[in-house]
């Protein structure tokens, strides 16, 4: 399977980074050398054979591709409804769909003959998909991560370390992925000539969102190939969580063109629909300038961006990915959120029925992807992204149970 | 013409430079924010730059973000600093001359309050122009159009990165002066400033009629006597954001008095 979509499927962005009204670049000039070098580098990539070539190389045999499209049997039979499938993007090297994008990512790294790499990561399994990348080519990496997220995910944290990354702790603002963001921006503003920004999701500046959208269309592409093998259709519904949005990007792209399956994408609805209380832009949010990029956004009416939450450092975030707001806009994703509560309940009913731990993102789309089983009939089919792992939230989960971790 | 394109002119044919102080709307209240506007023109700064606080300003070094962080964990809006401008602005003369302020503001912000209503309110509170430091000059075919129609100076920004051919660009599209950003980095005191830069000033002057203004990283009046023959004016930020935040905890007409004397001292190294 290539590894990234054929340019005839690429119809959006246009060439300044347009999804519709959405997308583009708003950032500081001295970015704009880097960006522009990037995107003439990855429009040679993917016509470079050798580069498809080494991509799917590690792909399959790094990353272990393809997962699997999984039956979940005992979910089906609990929901009583659609069968219920799951992408299984956690059984991935490092555990997560991030490893899709920062291996591409790295390799054009390499290509543009940079020598350190700087990432920004909120729940940690983009940094440690980054520091696994840049171990393997023996990068410099250095990840900028909020002091919420550091005290949220231990684990990753020490991980990263000990994949010889550098984390840089976040002490501005709200302290999470946001201000990573921010801070790893503010890293590329000065180091821009020598070091390459892995931007973890499908926001930022043109040409971010396409690219991180290519490297994780592979998630959508395989469940396609996978669905004809397994039940010679595809499925009905679709159901990906949605914080920047790629695992989501990566899942809806290639199926935006078969108008019979249906796309949910779940943001994190916190602990209600009260201002501060959730990170649901699509559901709660308005248009704006976030990070780089034209799309929904958490803000007040000055333009200032405002506070989120979400139990889950990965969905933590005022903005989303501008093709996210596009497909909004045109009708072909339908974009609702998930609660905290029925977040964690997902997480157990999976870990119960299953014996699959999900991440606490993940366990977003699970808790809808479960919603829509019931909705429907037997004959239907529902498939879930199940975009990573839940060891790096025993902390945070033992902690909102009132149990207590060594 | 602006208000900005009056005041180089005027110092063009005087032979002088200009120093632009900024300072951050709101930081540590409004009031002392005017206060200290008064006093920048008293001491004979020729503009004066207004940042208007963002809550995720990129090309920020620690100093300004921190100055921003302060004025919005005070609730400072943009329709407060608009008004306060409107006292304000228009009571800035230097030796008869009208001090221009314009603002430094993020385009998230430009964009919440509406484009067109951006222009209008600004001018109505005396602001002469903008610099909007995410706004490429690809992205700013709309707002560009409305600032020209109004005679609101939108000031691009050219930093060490950018290829000439697109340097060029810019600067046919900037209105009110340039801003030639001196380091590739983002806003803060530097001891040093890069080699090259007066440089890649002259070549820029060669190829634009428009007033030249240098930024970022200048601090003191050696910095200030080095880069004064190369450009038509110079941008002093985060080292008087720095002096003026200490109003926080000591008084004011200590502070006041202070950034007056440090605004003097660069003022003599000028011309």
């Amino acid at each position: 399977m290539a590894a990234v979509p054929s340019s005839a499927v690429a119809q959006v962005p246009d060439d300044v980074g347009r999804f519709g009204a959405f997308g583009g670049r708003y950032v500081p000039e001295t970015l704009t050398k880097a960006l522009d070098q990037l995107a003439r580098e990855y429009d040679a990539a993917i016509k470079d054979p050798k580069f498809i070539a080494d991509l799917d190389y590690l792909l399959k045999n790094y990353v272990g591709r393809p997962n699997p499209l999984y039956f979940l049997e005992r979910l089906t039979k609990k929901c009583g409804g659609a069968k219920l499938y799951v992408k299984r993007e956690d059984l991935n090297h490092t555990g997560a769909h991030k490893i899709n994008n920062t291996l591409g990512q790295t390799l054009l790294t390499l290509r543009m003959g940079k020598k350190r790499v700087i990432a920004e990561t909120g729940a940690g399994q983009h940094g440690v998909a980054t520091a696994n990348a840049c171990a393997r080519f023996g990068l410099e990496c250095i990840v900028y991560m909020g002091e919420e997220d550091i005290r949220r995910q231990k684990l990753n944290v020490f991980n990263m370390r000990m994949l010889g990354a550098e984390v840089r702790p976040v002490t501005t603002g709200s302290r999470t992925l946001r201000d990573a963001i921010n801070e790893a921006m503010r890293d590329w503003m000065s180091s821009v000539e020598t070091t390459h920004y892995i931007i973890g999701s499908v926001v930022g500046p043109h040409p971010f969102p396409r690219i991180v959208r290519d490297f994780q269309s592979v998630i959508g592409r395989e469940t396609i190939e996978q669905s004809q093998a397994q039940f010679g259709r595809l499925p009905n519904c679709v159901v990906a969580c949605v914080g920047g949005g790629s695992n989501a990007a990566g899942m809806f792209y290639p199926f935006v063109e078969h108008k019979s399956v249906e796309l949910v994408g779940v943001e994190a609805g916190g602990r209600g629909a009260k201002p501060g209380d959730h990170a649901a832009p699509l559901s709660h949010g308005t248009p704006g300038v976030l990070h780089g990029s034209f799309s929904y956004v958490m803000q007040d009416e000055d333009g200032q961006t405002s506070d989120v939450h979400s139990v889950s450092a990965g969905l933590d975030y005022p903005g989303v990915g501008p093709e996210h707001s596009y497909w909004k806009d045109a009708g072909r994703v339908r974009y609702t959120y998930c609660e905290d509560s029925e977040a964690l309940e997902a997480f157990d009913a999976m870990a119960r029925s299953e014996g699959i731990l999900p991440a606490l993102e993940s366990s977003h789309a699970i808790a809808k992807g479960m919603e829509e089983a019931r909705k429907r009939g037997p004959d239907e089919i529902v498939v879930i992204c199940l975009s990573g792992r839940g060891d790096k939230d025993a902390f945070e989960v033992a902690r909102l149970k009132g149990m207590k971790l060594e | 013409m602006s208000l900005v394109d009056e005041t180089f002119r005027r110092l063009r044919s005087e032979g002088k430079k200009a120093l632009m102080p900024f300072l951050t709307a709101g930081d540590p209240d409004l009031p002392f924010t005017a206060e200290v506007l008064k006093e920048l023109a008293k001491r004979g700064a020729h503009l004066c730059e207004l940042g208007v606080p963002y809550s995720d300003p990129i090309a920020d070094g620690p100093v300004i973000q921190a100055s921003y962080t302060r004025a919005l964990e005070k609730k400072v809006k943009l329709a407060d600093i608009l008004k306060t401008a409107g006292e304000v602005a228009p009571t800035l003369v230097h030796e008869k001359n009208r001090v221009p302020v314009v603002t430094m503001v993020s385009y998230a912000i430009i964009y919440r309050h509406g484009l067109a209503k951006y222009v209008a309110d600004a001018k109505a509170a005396g602001i002469a122009g903008a610099i909007v430091p995410d706004l490429l000059v690809e992205e700013s075919a709309e707002f560009s159009e409305l600032c020209r129609k109004e005679d609101f100076s939108l000031i691009q920004l050219v930093t060490p990165t950018t290829p000439r051919d697109r340097a060029k660009r810019i600067a046919e599209r900037s209105t009110g002066f340039l801003y030639y950003v001196s380091v590739t980095g983002i806003t803060g005191e530097r001891t040093q400033l890069p080699p090259g830069l007066i440089d890649n000033v002259n070549w820029m002057r060669s190829q634009t009629e428009l007033p030249i203004c240098i930024g970022f990283g200048i601090s003191t009046p050696e910095h200030v006597k080095l880069l004064a023959p190369a450009a038509d004016g110079l941008i002093v930020g985060s080292a008087l954001v720095r002096r003026v935040a200490a109003a926080a905890t000591e008084p004011r007409a200590k502070v006041l008095n202070d950034v007056g004397a440090y605004v003097a001292s660069l003022l003599a190294a000028l011309n």
